[in-house]
């Protein structure tokens, strides 16, 4: 039976105003960082007119250009990789029965979830360190991967959770082999699931500032360890409008890949 | 053939697994390992050459004359981690319990748009959260002016690069992690047994102690544990709102590789600050997994 929760028994006191609390405290910093993004005036409090001239300086500051192209080509790399690795482990631990070691690969692939970023970046820059790795964009690169997989990894996972085994018996009947099956049945299925972990580990290695910050050394400037350079020099337009295209891009990214992966089966 | 299955099976999971593992489980291995070795007289540290003076240096300090002397400077980050921690997760609690409850009673469609309203700052940039959190907290900034548009004196707010702005940025900070698993457990709840409760003669206050409360248990407690242990490690907004005033944990980390230069003491609390972490993790499944979920 289903129950009706409209009923005034269930309106417990508070409990509405308290909700809408919550999501005015959660947007109120992005509302306003977006809105002083706009701000002709250069006080960044005081509104005095619109503009979008911060966005102009911003975009033709090389510095920042150099490190947001820095960022997108460890977002990309990160990405593949993790992508690829996560979608060969999700078709392999999805696939028939229990095996044995099975609670120590899932443990081992929601490690990085688990890990605090701090001891994971100190522990990654003590590991290149002894191995003797020179830092920059390449050990930035290997760090993001670690901690993408598990972001790429459970959207695909869940996606062939959901997944109707009796389509890939059925490719099997009419006697497809394995590799026709996956590429001409499970692969088209999976696809929105592996678009979504992708987009996931994209923005989650674009928006990395801790991990990048250990393990980058002086040659891998990324755009949040700019950022964050800004903003200890002090409040500027700039950083304001810079701020707020980032959290557009995250916000765009997040929404499409949500969308995606409700794409039906 | 099964032999043929499962090791199909092994080489797909392999390439993930082997991975996290050569770059994640081996440095926190090694990390541990450096914590018992000696520091580098220049930084870094002599490999080979066993002390523990990371652990030692904790608690005591040398002075001149070599004697040892208790020094509580860390002890008291660790206590302002602590208490800035346990005081996020009370204000998340607050807020988090009635929002979950809220959208746990709204329709269906709507209930998928609040949740995901709700995840939306979570994949935004933590520098930029954190930023525009001292837009709003400095003096002259918004919070100020609307304190003096409530009568108060305006540009004396002087709350950034306090403790309290510390927790201000933590709570928001965190926040979706207290929301998301106590939806989880209200929603699978099962309403008639609220219902029942109703009929029985339980008023509003009742049904919410004996009935809501204890059912939603388990995802309270985990709200907590997501909500307390991240905070434990936070970085970026002790750095950003705490001004470098006001250090936790991760920033007392994270200095000893820089400044500070000394790597088996960052490494030793880095190990720390992992085992609490695990601890509380093994804890809570030691309680909750264990109980029986009623599906009855």
């Amino acid at each position: 039976m289903k129950v009706d929760t409209s009923n005034p028994l269930w309106r417990f006191r508070g409990v509405t105003s308290a909700a809408m609390m919550f999501f005015a405290y959660l947007y109120l910093p992005i509302v306003v960082l977006i809105a002083l993004s706009f701000n002709e005036n250069r006080l960044a409090t005081i509104w005095t007119g619109f503009t979008t001239d911060w966005y102009l300086v911003a975009l033709g500051n090389d510095d920042m250009l150099r490190a947001a192209g820095n960022s997108l080509i460890i977002a990309v790399s990160a990405t593949v990789i993790a992508t690829l690795a996560a979608t060969l482990a999700a078709l392999g631990m999805s696939s028939g029965n229990r095996f044995r070691g099975e609670a120590g690969v899932a443990a081992m692939l929601a490690l990085p979830l688990l890990v605090p970023e701090i001891v994971t970046a100190v522990a990654t820059l003590l590991f290149f360190v002894a191995l003797g790795v020179k830092l920059g964009l390449l050990s930035v690169i290997v760090a993001h991967t670690v901690f993408c997989i598990p972001f790429a990894y459970l959207p695909i996972r869940a996606r062939l959770e959901g997944m109707d085994p009796s389509l890939t018996e059925a490719a099997h009947d009419l006697y497809a082999n394995e590799w026709k099956a996956f590429r001409r049945v499970t692969l088209p299925l999976l696809w929105p699931g592996i678009m979504s972990g992708a987009m996931l580990s994209f923005i989650i290695s674009l928006d990395d500032f801790v991990i990048s910050y250990f393990v980058g050394g002086a040659g891998a400037t990324t755009l949040p360890i700019y950022i964050f350079g800004m903003i200890r020099m002090g409040i500027t337009p700039e950083v304001n409008a810079v701020s707020a295209l980032m959290l557009l891009v995250s916000i765009l990214f997040v929404s499409v890949s949500f969308l995606i992966d409700r794409i039906r089966y | 053939m099964r032999n043929l299955v499962r090791s199909k099976r092994f080489w797909l999971v392999a390439p993930a697994v082997v991975y996290i593992a050569f770059f994640m489980a081996i440095p926190l291995l090694q990390m541990a390992y450096v914590s018992v070795l000696e520091r580098g007289e220049y930084g870094g540290v002599n490999w080979g050459v066993f002390s523990f003076d990371a652990y030692r240096n904790f608690i005591f300090e040398r002075d001149l004359m070599d004697n040892l002397m208790i020094n509580t400077d860390y002890l008291q980050v660790f206590a302002r981690s602590f208490g800035l921690s346990a005081m996020t997760m009370t204000f998340a609690l607050i807020l988090g319990f009635p929002t979950a409850f809220y959208i746990s009673t709204q329709a269906q469609s709507r209930r998928n748009f609040l949740i995901f309203l709700v995840t939306i700052p979570f994949w935004t940039n933590i520098l930029v959260r954190n930023y525009a959190w001292i837009l709003l907290l400095r003096n002259g900034g918004l919070v100020d002016n609307l304190l003096g548009f409530f009568g108060w004196e305006t540009g004396g707010l002087d709350i950034l690069y306090t403790p309290y702005a510390v927790s201000i940025g933590l709570t928001y900070t965190y926040l979706p992690f207290m929301v998301l698993p106590i939806y989880a457990s209200l929603e699978k709840l099962d309403h008639r047994l609220i219902e029942a409760a109703f009929d029985l003669g339980a008023d509003k206050r009742r049904a919410m102690m004996r009935v809501i409360l204890p059912l939603a248990a388990p995802g309270i407690a985990a709200g907590c544990i997501l909500v307390f242990v991240p905070c434990l490690g936070a970085y970026v907004t002790p750095e950003l709102l705490g001004g470098g005033k006001f250090n936790m944990i991760a920033n007392l980390i994270g200095s000893q590789f820089g400044s500070a230069r000394n790597w088996p003491f960052g490494a030793g609390l880095g190990f720390v600050l992992l085992a609490v972490v695990l601890l509380s993790m093994v804890a809570y499944s030691l309680k909750f997994k264990s109980l029986p979920e009623d599906k009855s």
